[in-house]
């Protein structure tokens, strides 16, 4: 045991007041720089979206109600689309990602030797920068002198665009979506069986249950609040991918905004065009619907459990 | 050894090669681009047989001038991980040891949130205190996300840990607050790792805040990664050799620390 010294007579005021009131003299900075950098934007950017604000944020702008959320909703050629991009980009890289993700969980459950190599390399994709993530598929899909074409030249299909393609740029995305974040799903769910325990496996078996049976009726259901939460997490950042489809289809998603998810929309009024008030009714609104789908996912979880 | 009961290890080997190889060949491919010439990375015959050069890094260093913005990212991630461990890691704690449950969901909506929704505001709160621009106002951004993450995993840790140590501690004479810190941060090592190894490599890789928060003197890798790409024709050998300076380091970092970063990212998945 280390000795413990008796505090000095000026200190121990102090001490017994801190540890009288621990609960808010150790949670009180934390809470105060959320509150801090997360309270009062947040209601700024409420505030904004009921204004005119455009050009400078500094300048006074004009207080217009809900005219911004107005000319957002019946916005035909930016808004909806994005919803819609957004949606579909989410739904697609979830689905594959939770699938795939628990095909290579289930391949790594059982230990074998070499198994800790494997481990360490699917880490790789979802510790390695975004940006340089999307840099490096931007040459592998570029048109003419990436590796995908010169590959698929090898079985004899023509060259795509990728990328460059308005109609392939939100697939080619989704795509290196799921290849940097598979890993993700696959981890935390091999944590999730492996905390299963094996009698309710082993009676399945003796029960003459084959893989599939148990994997169906005993290892899912045991899995799922473990499921419910991967899909969480990643509902969470796939809705507000950025840094992929900034890096390679720059400002606005493209010529013909073919990667406007909400995220970039709300990038691009901000700061491409300076309308802040715009920008701020499209996140206000962009914000009511993360809130709500993790709302719904967390919902399903507490369902799982009870 | 019947053929069925041989048939899943040489199918498992099979799905996992194919795994591995998806996964480690399009790095294979950005690191062998860096060391081409941008002759060689247009030419499919020059695909494994090229002459190597260095050129493409002399190219980030040099003209780039990839030093600074190295040790930006350096002093942003570093700073914001170190002031979120020092006001998180209690927070937590307390957060943990009496139930405090309306301050862990408010952690919760601190990652929910998109946080473009907040750059307006900071961005003008910045501007107002003469803060755009600085270090000051990257570090706080940063920590707006490695604060909740660090708060996030050691509330998981703390619940895990026996209270019977603080309470015996306490028994023989120590404070409460002289007990967390003379007794269970003795034993968080592992947790304080995960949360401060994950809070750097997210604070590594951030591209948002940077974007719109810094200037010419603050800008961290990401930003001066994406400003290569914006001249009229890309330096392809370049590009990847900028991309490679910026991933190398975090992908070293990861596998040194492979355990704890594994142990972050699953963290709060298991339980409640």
């Amino acid at each position: 045991m280390t000795p413990l010294h008796p505090p000095a007579a000026t200190t121990s005021r102090l001490s017994a007041f801190a540890n009288k009131h621990r609960k808010y003299v150790l949670a009180g900075p934390a809470t105060f720089f959320i509150a801090c950098m997360l309270i009062i934007p947040l209601g700024f950017t409420v505030y904004l979206s009921m204004t005119g604000a455009s050009g400078s944020v500094s300048r006074n702008a004009d207080f217009i109600g809900l005219a911004n959320y107005l000319e957002v909703l019946t916005s035909n050629d930016r808004f909806w689309p994005a919803v819609g991009r957004t949606f579909a980009f989410t739904a697609v890289v979830l689905a594959v990602e939770m699938l795939a993700g628990l095909g290579v969980a289930l391949l790594l459950w059982r230990t074998f030797r070499g198994d800790s190599i494997i481990r360490v390399i699917i880490l790789l994709p979802l510790v390695a920068t975004p940006v340089a993530v999307g840099m490096m598929w931007m040459l592998i899909f570029h048109p003419t002198i990436g590796a995908a074409n010169e590959i698929l030249s090898w079985i004899g299909v023509s060259a795509q665009g990728w990328l460059s393609d308005p109609r392939q740029a939100l697939p080619t995305l989704m795509f290196i979506d799921i290849w940097q974040w598979t890993p993700m799903v696959a981890l935390i769910l091999l944590a999730g069986l492996r905390s299963i325990s094996d009698e309710p496996l082993e009676a399945a078996a003796v029960d003459g249950a084959n893989s599939f049976q148990r994997l169906i009726h005993v290892i899912l259901p045991t899995l799922a609040p473990t499921l419910i939460t991967a899909l969480l997490l990643r509902a969470i950042d796939a809705l507000k991918t950025f840094d992929i489809i900034y890096a390679t289809k720059g400002k606005g998603g493209g010529s013909y905004h073919e990667a406007e998810t909400l995220n970039i929309l709300a990038y691009s009024y901000s700061f491409d065009y300076q309308y802040y008030g715009k920008a701020s009714a499209v996140l206000v609104l962009f914000l009511i619907i993360i809130l709500a789908i993790c709302a719904v996912l967390i919902i399903m979880r507490k369902g799982r459990k009870a | 050894m019947s053929s069925k009961r041989l048939a899943y290890p040489i199918f498992r080997i099979v799905m996992l090669t194919v795994v591995v190889m998806t996964l480690v060949i399009p790095f294979a491919w950005m690191v062998l681009s860096s060391f081409k010439s941008n002759l060689a990375i247009t030419d499919p015959k020059q695909l494994l047989s090229f002459s190597p050069t260095l050129a493409n890094y002399e190219t980030v260093f040099g003209v780039a001038d990839f030093l600074p913005f190295l040790i930006n990212s350096l002093v942003i991630g570093l700073a914001s991980t170190l002031v979120s461990l020092v006001i998180g890691v209690p927070a937590a704690w307390v957060m943990a040891r009496y139930q405090m449950t309306k301050s862990s969901t408010g952690v919760l909506v601190a990652r929910i949130i998109p946080t473009i929704s907040l750059l307006i505001p900071w961005y003008y709160i910045f501007a107002q205190t003469g803060l755009a621009g600085t270090y000051t106002s990257l570090i706080l951004a940063h920590m707006f996300v490695s604060l909740p993450l660090i708060v996030w995993i050691m509330l998981g840790f703390f619940e895990q840990l026996p209270i019977d140590l603080e309470e015996s501690a306490q028994v023989d004479g120590l404070t409460p607050i002289g007990a967390f810190w003379r007794i269970t941060l003795r034993l968080s090592t592992p947790g304080l790792a995960t949360a401060g190894i994950l809070s750097f490599i997210f604070s590594w890789n951030n591209f948002m805040f940077a974007l719109i928060l810094s200037s010419a003197q603050t800008r961290t890798l990401p930003i001066a990664l994406y400003n290569f790409i914006s001249y009229a024709s890309i330096d392809w050998g370049g590009l990847m050799a900028a991309s490679v300076t910026i991933t190398l380091p975090v992908c070293v970092f990861a596998l040194i620390f492979q355990r704890y970063v594994v142990a972050g990212l699953t963290a709060g998945s298991m339980k409640g």
